[in-house]
């Protein structure tokens, strides 16, 4: 960035973060948002930006396990922290999470844009609320703007997935 | 007839396929859920530029000077433009619905003497990073000299520029004797009707990351949608190179929805600075931005007057209406005010038609197409009309339809207008048929039993319903390309594009059902101009009409050379063979494997001693032409409850109800019509730009353009009929893009009109709960 | 839409934070960041330095003691609107959590962020307004208290000074088995209320309503208590007609008016949100008591 001093820890700063289970160190600037902090400098690009003042819900995240928007928080901010990504929630490259599972059986995206945000979410709340009502699910998600589902097809996915997490565990 | 009907190519046979018509699960998921698609802000490249737009902040001014001299000391900024900067690149070009006369009022790419919306660019910053970037566009300032602005369309025009007005042309279509009519008529109903300003705000905003490759000569630009190879032709001239020095690409599109993939000033501006700055640029929209940038759509003013019998048919029509275009013309020329008048007359039998589309420029951010773009606005006028007249007449509002509705006995229905150029052929339908099976399907009958009762326990709820005709398949033509590769897997290359609607599952459906391969082994190239020669793009609800067709007919071509060379190795008669499964087979033993496509197409490979003189490969090219467009139908149904104290109306139930000749993937056709519905729900009920007296806009965050969440959606119904298959293509399909969305403000203004008891209160979208509320009130 | 330049802080005490303010000139406080974040990235503020109050592990956390519940500044929205403490003794807050933004912003969102943004239409503006809340406020001399009446200054102004920081706020604990409500009126769920309505009731064991609470959200620029409405209220027996008459006392409110919203429409959505949250809080009074 401009004008910073060498060491001037209200500039820049290094932070180490565990993102999706494993420790990443780096240098930014104080000003970097976590959400271009996971984009550009970890090129974890599945997080994201559709409004970047915290409404549309495309990018939201894991900290420590709940569901927050990235554009609102700084990078600075998850030093120590742990952050989980939508690149983090299948459990290998081959296997989907039942959530990921359930969207594609479901047609529950389209353009695909608001999905990693619908999923981090959906993580957190099937963790709270194991067996949900459908109404349960559009409350929960009513803070994710999706443009091309018209999320009847979304709520059914997550109605689905939630029964085989229940059955699988 | 299409020319690909008069040489009767081989056509589906009717019914579902083993794949095609199937709800299968889509090969686009994959990475997708996996947060590892490609979306623009997902490429980069080393050494890239951020470019930041400076934009007016006056909605109509002389721009008198630009200070650029604090922006461009501002370490890490490497570059500051203005028009001056510019000067030898002209205004965007139009692409569509020309209109002599427009020319004046094309958008340049940087403003010169004169600003005319908020938001417009007058300079711009490239730095070393996006923060960098907007740091520095703060620090440019602009002296502008504020001008009256021009906000209302149906006010006198004013002057554009000293001899052209804010009117450039006026959109005028006629048939039959009209004023004839008038004077014969039982009734003449007058409407005066708005809709209000509203687009398609993908949630994914623009993007465009242009790089020159020095070592090819070639200028690459990313993050693209809809029309690469138009696209490709006009940046190429603009910029002074040869077309095949400028390529385009197509990652994921988070969104098209008509807005995305027009020629944009930026997308201009990146692709000269890589070349002048020799390093790659990347630009990436805000949201704000894009709530003042990106084009606007749908306000339109209708003063529409119908003329009936005493029995309730239509004798005529005559609308006169205003079209705010915004400040600029752009690549879509007339097209919006074009299609409302050529649309507007809708499935209704119509002796006289007269329109006049008065086309006008206003201070507001430019307007262009948008999902269902000239219909959603007239299906509200029309059926509004409708309503109008069945309550005149006394008549119950479905007779009234019933009696006008083209027939199925009068298909195809010539109608003496044109639009986009083509003349308007309704091709096939069951007009009346659809209506019954909906209200069928809806309820109708025990609703309104049941609003009765909800009626005397004090409920304040109401049903409507409205009738539409889409437009889809614009031709003239698209090809496709399909390979089958010595492993057996299958390549099909098109001039289409993806705006994440799902066509590349719906093209290696049909290629699959016609080759006999597994749908999952076919790859899916499109919105790549390197890898085919033209393309017209995905838009206007064309993909599955045109290059569906080209599909089909390549999967044949490439097929019957399959079996050609099959038969020679297997020393049979190709008509005795068949595919199935990627592999060759007797007809009359299908479980039987002979030989496999992948060995076929080893087979037929350069080397191949059966090639020697021909040209080798196992691929096909092949194009399908149309010269006219397949209409698609269907009718909403609406149930509204109304809170009388507040005014809010909540959707309780509604039905969509859309034949659209042979539904592909029936899942992603579902998928369109309740997706299309919650973008007509946010035009009927919540989604509006807003300006204040001075032209500042007012909808600029998602605060305060109100895009329906969940909480806002009803469950949504859905009905799709194939009763009527297009006679235009070989696989009857018409376009499913646009019917979820087209009668959604019609339908839910019929229904509030009937909730509120006061017919004809609804005249204008949005809904706003305060206007509600005033029909409420009781009289005093 | 990227936050300008700033320098970061992120003390480990209120003490250190309050030292920080002392000595910097044009500082922001972050706590959730819902608000503030928002206002950075769209460039709407500029400050020279950012307080983050993240790392001040003790302000967060709620306790009772014997007349109270004391919620620190920077508990988040989520884990007020998970206690059960609050949802037992003060589920009128419970409830208008209810209506705060959606699942991602509750997660991070503070009460004290919320109370110093002090935008009219915040639910937990209204809510602490309605429920007699008093705010500690911590300054280079020490803690300091102010009642939620006092608190706000003017339009999304609250009466503290630069070098001062919230650091909690108290709520007395009203009497077991009143009545309660929080309504609003939004266009979209868990948009900022075009206007909202607090209610608490208390019920005398002769029925008769012995303390009335209302405050409303969204109308005016800062939330008002309905003290003339309240007044109406105590000493009578509930009942439609007079939760009527004391809806009517909106009909005199100066409501706030902009592009998207005309005062008059805010008055009637106050009445008639004011009538049906007095229902509501009335019917839980008398559920728990009868």
């Amino acid at each position: 960035m401009t004008s910073v001093a060498v060491g001037d820890e209200t500039a820049m700063r290094r932070i180490g973060v565990t993102v999706n289970g494993t420790l990443q160190a780096g240098e930014v600037s104080v000003r970097l948002t976590l959400a271009d902090f996971l984009r550009q400098d970890l090129k974890l690009t599945g997080t994201h930006l559709g409004c970047e003042h915290g409404v549309c819900g495309a990018c939201t995240i894991l900290l420590d396990g709940r569901a927050v928007r990235a554009c609102l928080l700084l990078a600075v901010q998850v030093d120590g922290h742990s952050v989980t990504t939508v690149e983090g929630l299948a459990p290998s490259a081959t296997v989907l999470h039942p959530l990921q599972e359930a969207f594609c059986a479901h047609h529950g995206l389209q353009c695909g844009f608001c999905t990693p945000g619908m999923l981090t979410t959906l993580v957190e709340f099937l963790k709270d609320c194991p067996d949900p009502s459908a109404e349960e699910v559009r409350v929960a998600i009513s803070g994710n703007i999706c443009r091309c589902t018209g999320y009847d097809s979304i709520v059914e996915a997550t109605l689905s997935a939630a029964a085989n997490m229940r059955d699988g565990s | 007839m299409s020319k690909a009907v008069a040489d009767a190519p081989p056509r589906l046979a009717p019914g579902k396929g083993r794949v095609l018509g199937q709800p299968v699960a889509r090969l686009e998921d994959g990475p997708l859920v996996r947060g590892r698609g490609l979306f623009a802000a997902d490429v980069n490249f080393p050494r890239q530029l951020a470019m930041r737009v400076v934009r007016s902040q006056i909605a109509h001014g002389r721009l008198v000077s630009l200070d650029t001299a604090e922006a461009r000391a501002l370490p890490g900024v490497v570059a500051v433009w203005t028009a001056a900067e510019v000067s030898d690149i002209p205004p965007i070009p139009f692409r569509a619905t020309k209109v002599r006369g427009l020319e004046p009022y094309c958008q340049p790419i940087l403003a010169r003497e004169r600003v005319r919306y908020v938001g417009e660019p007058i300079a711009v910053v490239f730095a070393e990073d996006a923060y960098i970037a907007e740091d520095a566009a703060d620090l440019v300032v602009a002296e502008i000299d504020e001008l009256p602005v021009v906000l209302d369309a149906a006010a006198e025009p004013a002057e554009f520029l000293p001899g052209n007005s804010t009117e450039p042309t006026i959109v005028r279509k006629e048939y039959g004797d009209v004023d004839a009519a008038f004077r014969a008529a039982h009734a003449v109903i007058e409407l005066d009707l708005s809709v209000g300003r509203h687009s398609g705000v993908p949630m994914e905003t623009r993007g465009a990351i242009a790089r020159y490759v020095a070592a090819h000569d070639v200028l690459e630009l990313h993050g693209t949608a809809k029309k690469q190879h138009w696209n490709r032709d006009e940046i190429a001239r603009l910029l002074g190179r040869p077309p095949t020095g400028v390529h385009l690409f197509e990652g994921h599109v988070g969104g098209g929805f008509g807005v995305r993939g027009e020629l944009y000033p930026e997308d201009l501006l990146v692709c000269l600075a890589a070349m002048r700055l020799d390093r790659p640029v990347k630009w990436i929209e805000d949201r704000r931005e894009h709530l003042v940038a990106t084009n606007h759509s749908r306000q339109q003013r209708h003063l529409i007057r119908g003329a009936v019998d005493a029995d309730g048919r239509l004798l005529a029509i005559d609308d006169v209406f205003f079209h705010d275009q915004g400040a600029y013309v752009r690549t879509h020329g007339a097209r919006v005010a074009d299609l409302a008048a050529g649309m507007l007359p809708g499935p209704y039998r119509l002796p006289a038609y007269r329109v006049a589309g008065h086309f006008r420029l206003t201070n507001k951010t430019p307007a262009a197409t948008y999902r269902a773009p000239g219909r959603f606005e007239t299906t509200f006028v029309r059926e509004r009309l409708m309503d109008a007249i069945a309550v005149r007449l006394d008549l119950d509002p479905i007779e009234l339809r019933r009696r006008n509705l083209v027939t199925e006995a009068e298909m195809p229905h010539v109608r003496p207008v044109d639009t986009l150029g083509v003349d308007v052929v309704l091709d096939s339908g069951d007009y009346i048929g659809l209506m019954d099976q909906a209200l069928a399907q809806f309820g109708w009958d025990a609703v309104q039993r049941d609003l009765t009762a909800r009626r005397a326990a004090g409920d304040c709820v109401g049903a409507g319903l409205a009738f539409f005709v889409e437009k889809s398949g614009l031709g003239p033509s698209d090809g496709v390309r399909i390979s089958i590769d010595a492993t057996g897997g299958v390549e099909l290359v098109s001039g289409a594009a993806s705006v994440g609607q799902g066509m590349e599952t719906a093209l290696a459906q049909i290629c699959a059902e016609a080759l006999g391969v597994d749908y999952r082994r076919i790859r899916v190239v499109r919105g790549r101009t390197d890898r085919i020669e033209f393309g017209n793009g995905a838009h206007a609800s064309r993909v599955t009409v045109m290059s569906g067709s080209a599909t089909y007919h390549a999967a044949l071509a490439v097929r019957g050379m399959a079996l050609d060379t099959a038969a020679q190795l297997l020393q049979a008669r190709p008509e005795d063979l068949a595919i199935e499964d990627g592999q060759v087979v007797r007809a009359a033993a299908p479980g039987v494997p002979l030989i496999a496509l992948a060995e076929v197409a080893r087979q037929m490979g350069p080397n191949s001693p059966l090639m020697r003189g021909r040209t080798p490969g196992l691929t096909a090219e092949r194009w399908f032409y149309s010269e006219h467009m397949t209409y698609p139908y269907g009718v909403h149904l609406a149930l509204v409850r109304i809170d009388r104290a507040t005014g809010e109306v909540r959707v309780e139930k509604y039905l969509v109800a859309n034949d659209v000749g042979r539904a592909v993937n029936p899942m992603m056709v579902e998928g369109q019509m309740v997706g299309g519905f919650a973008q007509g729900l946010g035009g009927a009920l919540f989604e509006e730009f807003r300006y204040d007296e001075r032209g500042q806009p007012l909808s600029t965050t998602f605060a305060d353009y109100l895009i329906p969440t969940l909480s806002e959606m009803p469950a949504v119904d859905v009905l799709i009929a194939e009763d009527a298959p297009s006679p235009l293509n070989p696989l009857g399909v018409k376009g499913a893009g646009e019917g979820g969305t087209n009668a959604v403000g019609a339908a839910i203004a019929a229904a509030v009109d009937d909730a509120l008891r006061r017919p004809g209160a609804i005249v204008s979208l949005p809904i706003l709960p305060r206007t509600v509320r005033r029909h409420t009130e009781e009289p005093t | 839409m990227k936050p300008p330049v700033f320098a970061y802080h992120d003390p480990r005490s209120v003490e250190e934070a309050v030292g920080l303010l002392g000595r910097l000139e044009n500082t922001r406080l972050l706590a959730g960041g819902q608000s503030l974040m928002p206002m950075l990235n769209m460039r709407f503020v500029f400050p020279d330095h950012v307080i983050d109050l993240n790392r001040i592990e003790t302000l967060a956390g709620i306790v009772q003691d014997a007349e109270t519940i004391r919620i620190g500044a920077m508990t988040r929205q989520r884990d007020i609107a998970d206690s059960a403490l609050v949802r037992d003794r003060l589920p009128l807050l419970t409830e208008a959590l209810a209506h705060v933004g959606h699942r991602q912003t509750r997660n991070r969102g503070t009460i004290g962020g919320s109370l110093c943004h002090l935008d009219p239409a915040a639910e937990l503006v209204a809510a602490a307004a309605n429920l007699d809340a008093t705010i500690e406020i911590a300054g280079p001399d020490g803690v300091r208290t102010l009642s939620m009446a006092a608190f706000p200054r003017g339009f999304m102004t609250p009466a503290i000074e630069p070098d001062e920081m919230v650091t909690a706020v108290r709520m007395p604990l009203p009497q077991r088995g009143h009545g309660f409500s929080f309504m609003e009126f939004a266009r979209r769920h868990g948009d900022f209320a075009i206007v909202s309505v607090a209610v608490l009731l208390v019920l005398a064991p002769d029925r008769r309503i012995a303390r009335a609470s209302i405050t409303l959200g969204g109308v005016g620029a800062v939330p008002l208590r309905m003290v003339e409405a309240e007044a109406l209220l105590v000493g009578h027996e509930p009942g439609a007609a007079l939760f009527e008459r004391a809806a009517e006392t909106c009909r005199a409110i100066d409501a706030l008016e902009d592009a998207q919203v005309p005062g008059w429409y805010r008055r009637q959505l106050a009445g008639v949100l004011m009538a049906r949250a007095l229902a509501t809080a009335r019917a839980r009074a008398e559920g728990v008591s009868t």
